[in-house]
């Protein structure tokens, strides 16, 4: 019996401590490029914590926002680390559905963190999910095209230099095209784009008692000014592009400039997938003189559900992956340009970086003049640069970007399309109990 | 002369017949051929047809990424389980409609069908809660029942439009030569049957292999199908469509492969009901 009842224990004694080392943090995940190289990267990891394990979930963007959604809001506890970006994690955290990080570790240097970013994912001065990347908005222009047409893109320009010189450059008869932009429908596709356009042009979603500001004089000009450019000098079908279809346009030599986000430079410079790699030149988001940017701000993050059984160990991972030590490994391996960009101030004062990345200057001024706490010309009672940060808002968001699509495509006209936008946008807020 | 008229008429099918065939596969076929090409050439415009470098690259950076054969056990297993799980419920309910209908058999069906006319994402969330309840969420026996109940209307109205085929005389007349029940289950009805049980097989398994709403809501890593598996590889920023080609052209090979082993049952029991 006895040999039998070591046996039992030993084996009781190994099942018990498989199960300790086997904590298995599971994290959903955007299909990116920064996030695949952070999933290539899991050995160096559970290298250095061998009690944990990483199982990875990745997905496109938005069926991810639905399965995370319905993951936390009913707290079913799939996953341990979710990938959310800078909409949900002030609606999440005031619902308590976020853990409060404060558990990153003493050399974690939270206050190298951009302001910006930093701000956007904290809610009464408590970090509630680590910048895993951040982006803006800038304009990416064909310099060779800017020469032959005798032009000169400034640093910081103006939307009526970049309407003129978009209509200069389109060559309709050669497939070039002055300007892409976004016209996609989508809360996150055109309206990402427009909402931000129209800060720059003075208008807003809401004024301070929200009542929708859509049948306001800026709006009118916002978005007749961005149909009469694509008419006259944007691609064919533009209410169909969105990101990708404009990045294909752009690497493929279509487009003069690219109004679209900071994450792209990587990939328009890149020459084993860009026939202008050579050729493209950077310039911060364009204004109108009233003091605000069309640049965006946005910040792919790290959080940790309420519902996770594993918190310790999900901030133990989210410390390393959002690290100075991570950037620095990332840079080992896959050279500097690869660095996912935009949040930490330690890596634009990296001369290494500042030299393999041609744009990390660009980026760093776009991210650092969005501000999503005061996003407009006017007050609003918002935050957020190109969304309004309330649940509704991803509804609302759509529906005024089909509006906004129909009106680009010339179905709707520029005045309908408004008048829909009011209309639609005042009975959901009414029925969410923002207005009476 | 009405021999050349048939003639020309069969010529003329038979191109239009081939050109609507071909339409239909040309996205396929674009699929496949864009995973075998680089990033750069699957965005190219004009697009090179056949004439360009081929690669397995994005084979390879798939395989490394993800782990396809558990991907696609969870789908054969998820697939032919909720079938086979549906036609246990649905053949016995079906023949009791077909053979011995009562006065509510019609309004049952209707009523059964109308649960499919409900948008799925609208009990998303009470299904979702029951399966935390009961631990099963990212599991592939809860996705089999899920899967089984969705696709249970269907199966049970095919198997009724098909055992409704099955003339009662022949019954009658097996009986009148003195079959016993048992045999008349098995000598009469179930060679009549086995076309209609198979054709409806086939097509839920399709159906089950193309799920994708419940596949992906209610699953994170270990019962993932390869409706997760093409999921990931989908991205509004980044052109990654040779990768996402791949991905997809592994996800329906399987089924594809055996769709055209069974097509001709397919076609026979999809047009079964309608020479009446």
């Amino acid at each position: 019996m006895k040999p039998i009842r070591i046996a039992l224990a030993a084996g009781a004694l190994l099942g018990s401590t498989s199960l300790v080392a086997a904590e298995t943090l599971t994290i959903a995940t955007v299909n990116n490029g920064d996030m695949i190289r952070m999933q290539k990267l899991t050995e160096a990891f559970t290298a250095k914590h061998p009690g944990i394990e990483l199982e990875w979930v990745t997905m496109e963007e938005n069926v991810l926002r639905q399965k995370v959604t319905t993951d936390i809001a009913t707290k079913g506890g799939q996953y341990d680390v979710m990938t959310i970006g800078t909409y949900e994690v002030p609606i999440w955290a005031k619902q308590n559905w976020l853990v409060a990080l404060d558990g990153l570790g003493a050399d974690y240097d939270v206050d190298d963190l951009l302001p910006a970013i930093r701000d956007g994912l904290s809610i009464d001065g408590k970090l509630y999910a680590a910048p895993f990347y951040g982006e803006s908005s800038m304009v990416m222009y064909r310099k060779d095209l800017f020469e032959s047409a005798g032009l000169k893109m400034p640093p910081a320009p103006t939307w009526e230099f970049v309407a003129d010189a978009a209509r200069k450059i389109t060559d309709k008869d050669n497939e070039v095209y002055g300007v892409c932009l976004r016209g996609k429908a989508g809360w996150g596709e055109n309206m990402a784009f427009l909402s931000a356009t129209a800060n720059s042009f003075g208008a807003r979603w809401f004024d301070m008692d929200w009542e929708p500001q859509f049948d306001s004089e800026q709006w009118k000009t916002t978005l007749q000014f961005y149909v009469d450019l694509m008419n006259d000098a944007g691609p064919p079908g533009a209410s169909s592009n969105g990101f990708n279809e404009n990045l294909a346009l752009f690497q493929t030599g279509k487009c003069g400039m690219w109004i679209d986000a900071t994450v792209a430079a990587s990939f328009v410079t890149n020459p084993a997938e860009s026939q202008v790699a050579d050729k493209v030149g950077f310039a911060l988001a364009p204004d109108n003189g009233l003091g605000k940017r069309g640049n965006w701000l946005w910040a792919w993050s790290l959080a940790v559900p309420a519902g996770s059984a594993k918190k310790d160990a999900a901030q133990t991972f989210i410390a390393w992956a959002t690290s100075k030590e991570y950037l620095a490994l990332v840079a080992e391996k896959e050279g500097w340009a690869n660095v996912p960009p935009g949040t930490r101030k330690s890596l634009y004062a990296n001369p290494e970086y500042q030299k393999a990345a041609p744009f990390a200057e660009m980026t760093l001024q776009s991210i650092n003049s969005a501000d999503p706490t005061e996003p407009a010309v006017d007050p609003v009672p918002y935050v957020g640069v190109q969304f309004v940060a309330i649940p509704e808002f991803q509804g609302i968001g759509t529906a005024v970007g089909q509006q906004f699509s129909a009106a680009l495509a010339g179905t709707v006209t520029v005045e309908q399309a408004l008048q829909n936008a009011q209309n639609l946008t005042t009975r959901e807020m009414k029925r969410g109990g923002y207005i009476k | 002369m009405a021999r050349e008229v048939t003639r020309r008429r069969k010529i003329t099918f038979t191109v239009i017949g081939w050109l609507i065939g071909l339409t239909l596969f040309f996205p396929i076929l674009w699929t496949i051929l864009t995973s075998f090409k680089t990033e750069g050439e699957a965005i190219a415009t004009p697009p090179s047809f056949l004439f360009f470098q081929w690669t397995f690259e994005n084979y390879f950076e798939v395989q490394s990424r993800s782990d396809y054969l558990k991907h696609a056990m969870n789908s054969v297993v998820i697939s032919l389980g909720s079938t086979g799980l549906g036609l246990l419920v649905a053949i016995p309910a079906a023949w009791s409609m077909a053979f011995s209908p009562t006065r509510r058999t019609k309004d049952v069906l209707m009523w059964m069908l109308s649960t499919k006319m409900l948008p799925p994402v609208g009990v998303l969330v009470p299904i979702y809660l029951l399966f935390r309840d009961f631990d099963l969420l990212d599991t592939r026996i809860g996705l089999v029942m899920v899967l089984m109940l969705m696709n249970l209307p269907i199966i049970v109205w095919m198997l009724y439009t098909y055992f409704k085929e099955i003339p009662g005389e022949i019954l009658e007349a097996a009986r009148m030569d003195g079959a016993t029940l048992g045999k008349e289950i098995a000598y009469i009805l179930a060679p009549m049957a086995v076309p209609g049980i198979a054709s409806t097989l086939l097509l839920n398994i399709i159906l089950a292999w193309n799920e994708a709403f419940w596949t992906l809501n209610l699953t994170a890593a270990d019962a993932a199908p390869l409706s997760a598996f093409i999921a990931s590889y989908s991205s509004p920023e980044g052109l990654f469509w040779a990768k996402l080609s791949a991905a997809s052209t592994l996800a329906i090979a399987p089924i594809l492969v055996m769709g055209w082993f069974s097509q001709k049952q397919l076609v026979r029991g999809l047009t079964f009901g309608a020479v009446k």
